[in-house]
């Protein structure tokens, strides 16, 4: 049986959007190796509320890596340490007894905090809105084989699709940019032939909203690469400067 | 809006203009370095240099004028763009750090803004000692007279404030085209992991030509006095 782990945790309170927050920090001394990061959290917040405090709050759902809920910020990493984990896949084993860990929400101007570690994500939602879908009538459904997509553009597709919209991207960009969120959603529509029709407007309301929304602009850093929990490449943000070009000045 | 001028101030529009001056002012600075290196010619070689690019005439203002819009333009973009971040982030991390892997944060690409700031200072410091600076006229073997800028440059770089201010700032172009030749191709929409890193060893190895051989004049005239021997009089 594992040894019990003491883990010295600094997290964020913040009662509401409009209040200024604070960090706090609690010793943990029951932390198992083979317990999930969000798992330690439960941990904690069941400690708090014996001890009569108010829990912290974060979010999450699948606790599988897929459903894009949770997106701490741990030790100044997007989802903590390993590449293409999601925090809620990453495990204690990773960390060693005494260890200090700081817990943080993403920090953006789009994404304003709802309380503690949970902020609100829906300009993501808002940039979806604006052509993140197909509207091409298609009819019912065709043989499979009729129309033909290249095994290379759908597994490129694929792997664009798997953007989970955590917006690890925005937390882990120095400039907060939404690039690599709104580059792996066009890349994704604009490589079938039903999306391919609607590639020009939906590439520039992308963009134009992703402005709106109040993000940064992408300056090349690829941190956004590094943190994504599906390991998006920036290539996708190359496609979508070729799009909004195309459909601007072509 | 017309489309154009909506493309060039959105926000994928604006880092790559960033990247397109940015290429131009490398192709700026690899003409300027192969004009310098004519100080190590025949004796008259950098006064016939410079006296050809004054005889440019209305030509030259036009080039200047389209090298200051470069530089200016680059600039605006380049601060505007860091400073945005401000607004986009408003109250930054406690604690922060890259994940690595893929990533390009470095030194370099965190520096972008101060090295590219330092740069256009000394730019403004080193147009008015050359341009404007008080020359004699020599004759030239042709007849011609022109500013003696050979001169000037040896004398100025025989004075160690100028010779080193001169070094250190030239110093940081090796941070600022190593990231920043990368960058002007990842904008322009490069997308092959094969050409980013081909790009990138690309970046290495101007940048640190470039800063080499800008150095090397400097430091050269100092440590001879402006006597050595690849200077012939």
């Amino acid at each position: 049986m594992s040894k019990d782990m003491t883990i010295h945790l600094k997290y964020w309170k913040q009662a509401g959007p409009d209040v200024p927050g604070h960090f706090e920090e609690y010793t943990l001394d029951t932390v198992n190796e083979h317990m999930s990061f969000l798992e330690m959290l439960d941990v904690l917040n069941e400690e708090l509320q014996l001890q009569g405090k108010e829990p912290v709050e974060f979010d999450y759902d699948c606790r599988e890596g897929i459903c894009g809920s949770c997106n701490l910020v741990i030790n100044g990493q997007a989802h903590g340490p390993k590449a293409e984990v999601a925090c809620c896949q990453l495990h204690m084993r990773n960390y060693k007894d005494g260890d200090k860990i700081t817990i943080e929400p993403p920090r953006a101007a789009a994404f304003p905090i709802i309380k503690d570690l949970v902020v609100d994500r829906s300009a993501f939602d808002r940039i979806i809105e604006v052509g993140g879908y197909v509207s091409v009538k298609t009819g019912s459904a065709q043989e499979a084989n009729a129309l033909p997509v290249e095994k290379e553009k759908s597994d490129e597709a694929f792997e664009y699709a798997a953007c989970i919209g955590c917006g690890a991207c925005v937390a882990a960009c120095p400039n907060a940019s939404a690039s690599l969120f709104t580059g792996a959603k066009l890349a994704h529509l604009n490589k079938f032939p039903q999306g391919e029709v609607e590639r020009s407007n939906r590439a520039v309301a992308m963009v134009d909203q992703m402005k709106e929304e109040g993000f940064g602009d992408c300056s090349n850093f690829a941190e956004c690469e590094a943190v994504c929990p599906k390991g998006i490449s920036i290539s996708a943000i190359a496609e979508m400067r070729r799009d909004y070009m195309k459909a601007l000045v072509s | 809006m017309p489309s154009f001028i909506k493309a060039i101030n959105s926000q994928v529009g604006r880092k790559i203009m960033t990247g397109i001056t940015g290429i131009g002012l490398m192709l700026f600075l690899i003409g300027h370095i192969v004009g310098n290196l004519t100080i190590f010619g025949a004796p008259e070689a950098f006064n016939i240099y410079t006296k050809t690019l004054e005889d440019l005439g209305p030509l030259l203002y036009v080039i200047e004028a389209g090298l200051a819009f470069f530089f200016l333009y680059h600039t605006i973009l380049g601060v505007s763009i860091w400073w945005n971040r401000r607004k986009a982030r408003p109250e930054g991390y406690k604690k922060y750090q890259t994940k690595g892997g893929p990533s390009h944060q470095s030194l370099a690409s965190k520096s972008m803004v101060y090295t590219g700031i330092i740069i256009l200072v000394f730019l403004v410091i080193h147009i008015w000692t050359f341009k404007f600076g008080d020359t004699e006229m020599v004759k030239l073997a042709s007849g011609e007279m022109a500013r003696d800028l050979r001169a000037l440059v040896i004398e100025k770089f025989t004075d160690p404030l100028y010779a080193f201010g001169y070094t250190f700032v030239l110093s940081l172009l090796i941070l600022h085209l190593s990231h920043g030749f990368w960058s002007a191709f990842t904008s322009l929409s490069m997308k092959s992991k094969e050409a980013s890193k081909k790009v990138q060893m690309g970046a290495y190895g101007f940048a640190i030509v470039i800063m080499l051989m800008f150095i090397f004049i400097p430091l050269y005239i100092y440590f001879t006095g402006g006597e050595g021997s690849l200077i012939s009089y």
